[in-house]
Order: structure tokens, then C-alpha cells, then sequence
């Protein structure tokens, strides 16, 4: 029994890949989440320019949920190539490269420099809820908006294209179906949810960005009905991303209709190793249920 | 982890850019450790632990920007938020030969680090003893000679860059008399500057003697799950798998002494 996973044409050691935005600035640390469990990994969303992000407070955790608006800080697209590259020195694990931009036009420009790093997939962040001061509404909201970005990004792409969309817009399956219809490769649902923190004695928000994203187990559920919904609607493969903490949360993603499943939080949750921990309970999990392969149970809760 | 918003309790004038903030808190921090203080719509920084006890605990702060600006203008009773402790610490063994060796404001950890010694019911009964080295520019520069004076076997070695105050030069030349004498009990910790650490590392490497480092990397959480702090070699973050890390990881660490990441990610030569 493993958790061997094939994903658009590549071989996954485990479905669990390292969601953009936790841990992965570098090179050598992206490396280090695969030596911890992921059997993929996906870089620090990048821009064109370098970025410091926002001030702090940027992150900051509680029981159930952690909320965070780092401000997609990033070194630029030339300097994130020299750590993609450096990654692949260090280990052969399939590589996911994240971008963003401010317009369909930047997309394509960053999307065809990016394209020159040794990544196997590329990822399309069109749903930041952080960052709307800058650069507007998420173009994730937008049925057009994620029809021309998707198109833009094909037409310069030269590795499969995912397309990473917001648990915030309502009809998230049908921009699903728009993704699809343009081009996509696949689907990455969802990022993080929009929200806020108040601190009581502070008497202000706690983010110096005021609102921030909502991850960890709070999220999960609705990342879980997120997921379900698109795999209704869709026939690429969708990384099942948002809230996964625990073998089960993974199991019942995969159930869901997920072929790979991204976690970020979690290591806020469990610790660096929070990616073996979820494997390990994975396996235990289809041992109990004689559960043979991740495949005879994918989108299994449709039936 | 959510701040806590402590009222500061005493402020001491170290010299004109350096100030000891202290507030009446159980910390339970252990030497080497750092808290995240926050100043409501300004920042939030990771600062190192300078002094504890049972009930209370400072932060000797160096002024170098907007926060520790605003910080400087606060009065005793203003409020701060503060998280942790968060990170790694230097071991706290009362039998050790300590060679302690402080640069600029790393003094701060280091006299926590002296002082928990000094509280441990072993001390004065083992063979434990400290040589705390204490470089600065000049003499007007040199923390905490006072407070360190009255620690009990403790050598406080004191070297100046202008030579107003003890040896004339690095407090790493004053360190080869020590390191020819050391033993399987002698451990030399270290917090200052990033070039002298590392040049303590190699003479560490050379003379095969164990340290630690305490070595800063520009931080945003502070709990190891945003990635800002990673160091290259391992790919760790610093500010969980660090600060003080062993000579064996130090040596890991390849870009020590050589640069490190701002808070875009981009490389920063030393």
C-alpha cells in the first residue's frame, strides 16, 4: 500500500504538496518540506518586482484557524528562477510554480519568464484576498477576467497550468467550468478565505493589513464543499487545498473528488512534520478501511 | 499566538541609543529565547530576552527604525504587546566553563544567559565559571559592566575599538588566551555581530571546541510557518530551529558569514 499519485502525467511519492505561501521562499527550504513528507512542492507566490509584503502583524494563529496577510512579499521573478533552479540541484520531487500580476497582460509576461525555471507546473494566483488595495477586486470573483487570464497564461506556457480560485465567489464550480473551458490544466481550490481578527485590548485589527486570509481547520469544511462542487462540473484534476491538518481531513478530500491535496497551515498546527504526520494517518486510514489505492476512493462520496 | 498587552513597568538609559524595557510578566523564557513586541499600528519585530526573573523580564533594545523609534518616545505605563517566547536557547549546565562573547547589544541574551547561571542552585558548587568578553567601539558602548560585576565567578574581559576602555581592538583577539586553555568542559556561546561569529565558529572548527551561536535572520512571525527566516544549506527557520544553534548545525548553515535574505527574500551580502 502507498500513497503514489499520478498527477498530468508525473508521479506524486504522496498527494500532499506544499501550498503556496508557507515556508517556500527558497530553494533549500522548499527541499526541506519534501525531506518532511510533501511529495511536491509550490513556491511562494512571485511577481515581476520584488515585494516586501506588509507590515506586521502579517500572521497570527488561534485554536481553530490562522489568519494571515503577509502581502505576497517575494524577491522578484529573476531571483525566485535562481531558487527553482536550486531546488531541482537538491532533489528530482515535482515543482509547482505560483504567479501573480496586476493585469491579464502581466500574467502572460511573468508567466513566459517564469517558464524558463525547471518547474513541472505552473500556478495561476488570480485569488489573494490580501492585497485588494493594490490591485482591486481578486480577479477570482470574475468570470471574464479568469477566462482571458487563463487563455494569456496558456498561449506562454510551456509546462500544464492550474488554476488556483477563491472559496469567497459563490459560484466557484462555474468559474471552475470558465478555467476549464479556457484552457486549464487543472484546478487548485481553494486559497484562503477573507476575514478579520480583532485584538480587544489593541482595539483595532490585529493585521496590520486589517483583514487577511482564514486557513487552517476552519476553512477546511468549506474548501471540502468547494472541491466537491467543481468535481461535479469539471474534468481536470483539482489540488484540494484549504485546511488540511489530519490524514482524515486528507482522506476525506481525496473522497471529495482532490487528486493532490495542498497544506500549508497545518505546520502552524502540527510543526514542520506536519506533512509525514498526514501521510502516516492517511495510511493508517486505508489499512483500517482496506482502502487499496488513493485512486479507488477519489470523488468516491459522489456515488 | 496572540499578544498580551503589558504595561512597561521601569525604562533604563543604557546609553544614548540603547534602552532596557522591563515589565512585570512570568515569561518562562530560557536564555537565548525572543519575544514578538508589537506596537499597534506601527510593527511588530522579534527582540531578544535580556534579563528575567521569577515575575518580571526586560528587552534591551538598540534604536534602528520606525518601531524602536516609537518604542524610545514611550513612557513607564504605555502598553505593548508582546508574544512568545518563541525559538532555541543556550544550554544552561552550571558545571560548563562558559566562554560568553558579546558584541554591541548581543550583551543582552548573554547576561540573561549569566545570570540564569548564577541562579542555578548548583552554581558556586561545580566546577562551573564564566570569562564574559564584552567588545564595543568605545567605552561609552560597553553594556552592562555593572550589572555583570556582581555575578560570582565571572571574569569580565572588556576590549574597545579605540582602546578607551581594556584591550585596544576585537574582543576576538582577547579570545585565543582562553580558547589555548579550553576543555571538554569549556563552551563558548556568542551573540553580536554576524562576521564576529562566524570568525568564533572557524577558531571553534580549528581548536575543536563546542559554541553557540546565536545568529539573526530577518523574521515575520516568529513561529516557523511564514518561511521569511530560512537559511540556506538546511532550509530551516531560524526563528524555530533558531536562534542558538550548535556548532554542528552552525556549520550546516552555509550562508553564514556570508549573507542573508531582507524581507522581500532577496540575498543581502554581509
Amino acid at each position: 500500500m502507498n500513497l503514489k499519485t499520478a498527477f498530468l502525467e508525473k508521479t506524486f511519492e504522496s498527494p500532499i504538496v506544499l501550498a503556496s505561501g508557507i515556508l517556500g521562499l527558497t530553494g533549500a527550504s522548499l527541499k526541506n518540506t519534501t525531506d518532511n513528507g510533501c511529495g511536491g512542492v509550490t513556491v511562494k507566490s512571485v511577481s515581476i518586482n520584488p515585494r516586501p509584503g506588509h507590515p506586521n502583524p502579517t500572521m497570527v494563529g488561534f485554536d481553530h484557524f490562522f489568519i494571515n496577510a503577509v502581502g505576497l512579499s517575494n524577491p522578484g521573478v529573476e531571483k525566485a528562477i535562481e531558487e527553482l533552479r536550486k531546488f531541482k540541484t537538491l532533489t528530482d520531487k515535482p515543482l509547482i510554480g505560483s504567479i501573480f500580476a496586476s493585469t491579464p497582460d502581466e500574467f502572460a509576461v511573468i508567466a513566459e519568464k517564469i517558464c524558463k525555471a525547471p518547474i513541472d507546473f505552473l500556478e495561476i494566483d488570480i485569488s489573494c484576498p490580501n492585497v485588494s488595495k493594490e490591485f482591486g477586486t481578486p480577479f477570482a470573483y470574475d468570470k471574464k477576467a479568469v477566462e482571458l487570464i487563463t487563455k494569456k497564461v496558456k498561449e506562454k506556457s510551456n509546462v500544464p497550468v492550474t488554476v488556483k480560485l477563491s472559496p469567497n465567489a459563490w459560484d466557484i464550480d462555474e468559474i471552475a467550468v470558465i478555467a476549464e473551458s479556457a484552457g486549464a490544466d487543472a484546478i487548485t481550490a481553494v486559497n484562503t478565505i477573507s476575514g478579520m481578527v480583532i485584538d480587544v485590548s489593541a482595539k483595532r485589527p490585529t493585521l496590520s493589513n486589517k483583514q487577511g486570509g482564514v486557513s487552517g481547520p476552519a476553512l477546511f469544511p468549506i474548501a471540502l464543499k468547494c472541491v466537491y462542487d467543481i468535481y461535479n462540473k469539471v474534468q481536470i484534476p483539482i489540488i484540494g487545498t484549504g485546511g488540511i491538518t489530519t490524514g482524515e481531513d486528507a482522506i476525506q478530500m481525496i473522497m471529495a473528488g482532490a487528486t493532490l491535496l495542498g497544506v500549508g497551515s497545518a505546520v502552524y498546527f502540527r510543526g514542520q512534520d506536519a506533512f509525514q504526520k498526514i501521510n502516516t494517518e492517511m495510511i493508517e486510514i486505508m489499512e483500517k478501511e482496506g482502502i487499496k489505492s488513493l485512486d479507488e476512493i477519489r470523488g468516491i462520496a459522489h456515488k | 499566538m496572540k499578544s498580551i498587552h503589558l504595561p512597561i513597568k521601569k525604562i533604563i538609559e543604557e546609553n544614548s541609543n540603547i534602552k532596557t524595557f522591563y515589565f512585570d510578566h512570568e515569561l518562562n523564557a530560557k536564555p537565548g529565547q525572543f519575544i514578538m513586541l508589537w506596537i499597534p499600528g506601527v510593527d511588530q519585530k522579534p527582540f531578544s530576552i535580556g534579563y528575567q526573573d521569577k515575575d518580571s523580564f526586560g528587552l534591551t533594545i538598540f534604536k534602528r527604525g520606525p518601531l524602536t523609534e516609537k518604542l524610545f518616545e514611550m513612557n513607564v505605563g504605555d502598553r505593548v504587546g508582546i508574544s512568545g517566547p518563541y525559538g532555541t536557547n543556550f544550554t544552561v549546565n552550571p558545571d560548563l566553563h562558559y566562554v560568553m562573547v558579546a558584541g554591541g547589544y548581543g550583551a543582552a541574551p548573554l547576561g540573561c544567559l549569566a545570570e540564569t547561571l548564577s541562579c542555578h542552585p548548583d552554581w558556586n558548587k561545580g566546577s562551573g565559571k564564566i570569562d564574559f568578553l564584552v567588545g564595543a567601539k568605545n567605552k561609552d558602548l560597553v553594556l552592562f559592566e555593572e550589572r555583570l560585576s556582581k555575578i560570582p565567578n565571572l571574569n569580565l574581559h572588556i576590549a574597545t575599538d579605540d582602546g578607551s576602555k581594556g584591550y585596544k581592538g576585537y574582543v576576538t583577539n582577547i579570545l585565543s588566551d582562553l580558547t589555548n586553555k579550553a576543555d571538554k568542559k569549556t563552551l563558548i556561546v556568542t551573540c553580536g555581530p554576524e562576521l564576529m561569529e562566524k570568525k568564533i565558529l572557524d577558531i571553534c572548527n580549528e581548536k575543536n571546541i563546542d559554541c553557540e551561536i546565536s545568529i539573526e535572520r530577518y523574521m515575520k512571525c516568529g513561529f516557523g510557518v511564514c518561511g521569511q527566516c530560512v537559511v540556506d544549506g538546511p532550509g530551516i527557520c531560524m526563528c524555530k530551529e533558531g536562534p542558538v544553534v550548535n556548532r554542528e548545525l552552525a556549520n550546516k548553515i552555509t550562508e553564514f558569514g556570508k549573507y542573508h535574505r531582507n524581507k522581500s527574500g532577496q540575498i543581502v551580502n554581509l
